[in-house]
């Protein structure tokens, strides 16, 4: 397990794996140095679950290759699997077990010896804040509980390389900052880790890098810094109570925008990009929705989110056929089909 | 391309021995796993003890009386609850590999370093751990409402051997219906429609004789008859053991060779 590697902690050079006629990956590139904390974020079937299959061994690609630690997972797939660790979105714990026979008996197909299988166990159960319960069944624990117990497990083999698929996914908002407060730990120990995940401020948390799977492509990559210069300038956004009057406030805001206001229809929240006009753009959005006679709540100006970068990609995607998004900031773009307003990374 | 270095790689390539050994371990490992869970769910313990207990005394006491064998019931009725308590151990394989499958434990076990086989080979020695304590709790039921063993000791472990061996095949069926169905619900009303048929239709509860003939052709010629007749024969002493004993062996070995690579593609492919 000493071995240095030269290169990147995962290196993935056109990967494409298709499931019958659905395309899940079209040619995947990634390089993660080591150390790093790499989130990779897209809408439920993106890819993000394939690509994570493919690097831990359980799913060979169709084409294209796959490194961890300079290990090929097609070529060296027993390899790739000392170096890794996987905790998926199901706690894969034995239920029945208790927290401490669960990481005990992980520690045995390790290969650990009894009296090292135990202390690691311990170790680990300190070090999740699980040792009040170490001795009770793991059904009795909490969904956060779980969930920390199923990433300890991951951590037996003290892997080099970690791969985290959508690890907050169905937990309360108090188990989500405890699971970010233990990954910003291990990314802080030197671990490589690979998080996916379908919330932006995930990614922005804990990621140093990102990138944006759509229709199982990388369709942006970058820093959440960088991909939020993407969009450019400010957000102005507001909800529409009445939601019949959706459209007149969408008409009422739009010479002001930069590109297609944004709506989501299950809140009736408007978002639009009005660039770097700042509170001017607010001025003559309260007037021009005064003007239309529209009530709304909670109108603001804010930088932009994750989500406005990820609405922007995925809809300009679309619209171009698939070419790279993101690079006609600052211009008007054709309007959207309807569909995609209504697409949202969540 | 990444040319691997030799003095690099060969600390990490175990060897054929040791790799052997890492299986069994590995295999032990999940089997102890198994087992634990085993005894701390009730609703397991009950339907691997509970029930084959309630069919003996049901058989025994409420429909025995009305069924004619030669000799006594209890005696006729014995082994044939014990090889129906060993097929249906093979639901529990199948509804755990299933359920395994779908909760992602498979796919977590199958990206650590342990051996392949293991989660397979665990399950299979577990639930033949498991299979063993019912029959064992059986003939001790048996014993209390008068069953006896009457051709010695060599031929009574023969019998319950010949019932585990049995019962390890139909694990494997089970196993591969398992993994391949997927599904927990699916899986156990799928064992449903081909275990009862297939225990209830030998001559496992009545004598083959007292059927239609159609269904006589079906009884006589499938593999729980003979491998009941087998048992039937261990264990009494007084009927011919050899026919039934070889076809059994035959059907055993067809059954063995033709689901255990199954299983093991099914175990591969499980995604």
């Amino acid at each position: 397990m000493a071995q240095v590697s030269p290169g990147p902690a995962i290196l993935v050079e056109g990967l494409t794996k298709s499931f019958g006629e659905v395309r899940a990956l079209r040619g995947i590139d990634l390089v993660v140095p080591s150390g790093m904390v790499l989130g990779v974020l897209g809408p439920n079937g993106a890819g993000k679950t394939t690509a994570v299959r493919i690097l831990t061994t359980l799913l060979l690609p169709d084409s294209g290759r796959a490194v961890v630690e300079g290990r090929d997972v097609v070529r060296e797939p027993a390899a790739v699997r000392r170096m890794i660790g996987l905790s998926g979105q199901s706690a894969a714990i034995q239920e029945e077990l208790t927290g401490k026979e669960n990481l005990e008996l992980i520690g045995r197909l390790y290969h650990l010896t009894w009296p090292a299988a135990r202390s690691r166990a311990a170790e680990l159960l300190e070090g999740f804040d699980l040792v009040d319960a170490a001795d009770r069944q793991a059904k009795t624990y909490s969904g956060g509980m779980q969930r920390r117990l199923d990433l300890a497990a991951s951590l037996v083999g003290r892997p080099k390389v970690l791969f985290l698929d959508e690890p907050t996914t169905g937990l309360d908002p108090r188990s989500r900052l405890g699971m970010w407060e233990v990954i910003r730990a291990l990314a802080a120990g030197g671990t490589t880790v690979l998080l996916t995940t379908q919330y932006l401020d995930e990614a922005d948390e804990l990621a140093g890098t990102i990138v944006v799977f759509d229709h199982g492509q990388v369709i942006a990559q970058g820093s959440a810094e960088q991909l939020k210069g993407q969009i450019g300038g400010d957000v102005l956004e507001f909800a529409v109570p009445d939601r019949g009057r959706v459209g007149d406030a969408v008409a009422a805001v739009k010479p002001l925008s930069e590109g297609e206001p944004h709506i989501d229809a299950d809140t009736g929240m408007v978002s639009v990009g009005v660039g770097g006009r700042g509170s001017d753009a607010l001025i003559d959005a309260v007037r021009s929705l005064d003007a239309a006679g529209v009530v709304t709540h909670g109108l603001a100006l804010r930088r932009p989110s994750l989500d406005d970068v990820f609405l922007a990609l995925t809809g300009h995607a679309a619209e171009e056929d698939g070419l790279p998004g993101g690079r006609r900031r600052g211009r008007r773009r054709p309007p959207a089909p309807a569909a995609d307003t209504k697409r949202r990374a969540s | 391309m990444t040319a691997v270095a030799a003095p690099q790689a060969s600390p990490s390539v175990p060897t054929l021995s040791t790799r052997a050994r890492w299986a069994t371990i590995d295999t032990l490992t999940i089997t102890r796993r198994n087992l634990i869970v085993w005894y701390r769910v009730p609703a397991y313990i009950f339907f691997s003890v509970v029930q084959p207990v309630i069919f003996v005394l049901l058989f025994r006491y409420v429909f025995g009386g009305a069924i004619p064998v030669p000799g006594t019931y209890v005696q006729f009725l014995l082994p044939g609850i014990i090889g129906q308590t060993a097929a249906f151990a093979s639901f529990g394989t199948a509804i755990a590999l299933a359920q395994e499958l779908q909760k992602g434990v498979i796919d977590r076990l199958r990206s650590m370093p342990m051996a392949r086989s293991a989660v397979l080979a665990g399950r299979l020695v577990a639930d033949t751990v498991r299979m063993l304590v019912t029959i064992l709790i059986i003939v001790a039921v048996g014993y209390a409402v008068g069953f006896r063993f009457t051709n010695g000791l060599v031929p009574a472990i023969a019998m319950i051997a010949l019932a585990t061996v049995f019962g390890l095949a139909i694990c494997c069926i089970a196993a591969f219906t398992g993994l391949a169905i997927g599904d927990e619900e699916s899986v156990q009303s799928f064992g449903l429609i081909w275990l009862f048929p297939l225990t209830f239709v030998s001559s496992a509860f009545v004598p083959i004789a007292t059927m239609p003939g159609w269904l006589q052709a079906f009884a006589n010629n499938q593999p729980v008859t003979f491998v009941i007749g087998a048992m039937r024969a261990l264990a009494l002493g007084h009927l011919p053991v050899q026919a039934d004993l070889l076809k059994s062996i035959a059907w055993l070995i067809a059954i063995f060779a033709v689901f255990a690579p199954l299983s093991v593609r099914a175990y591969k492919r499980a995604a």
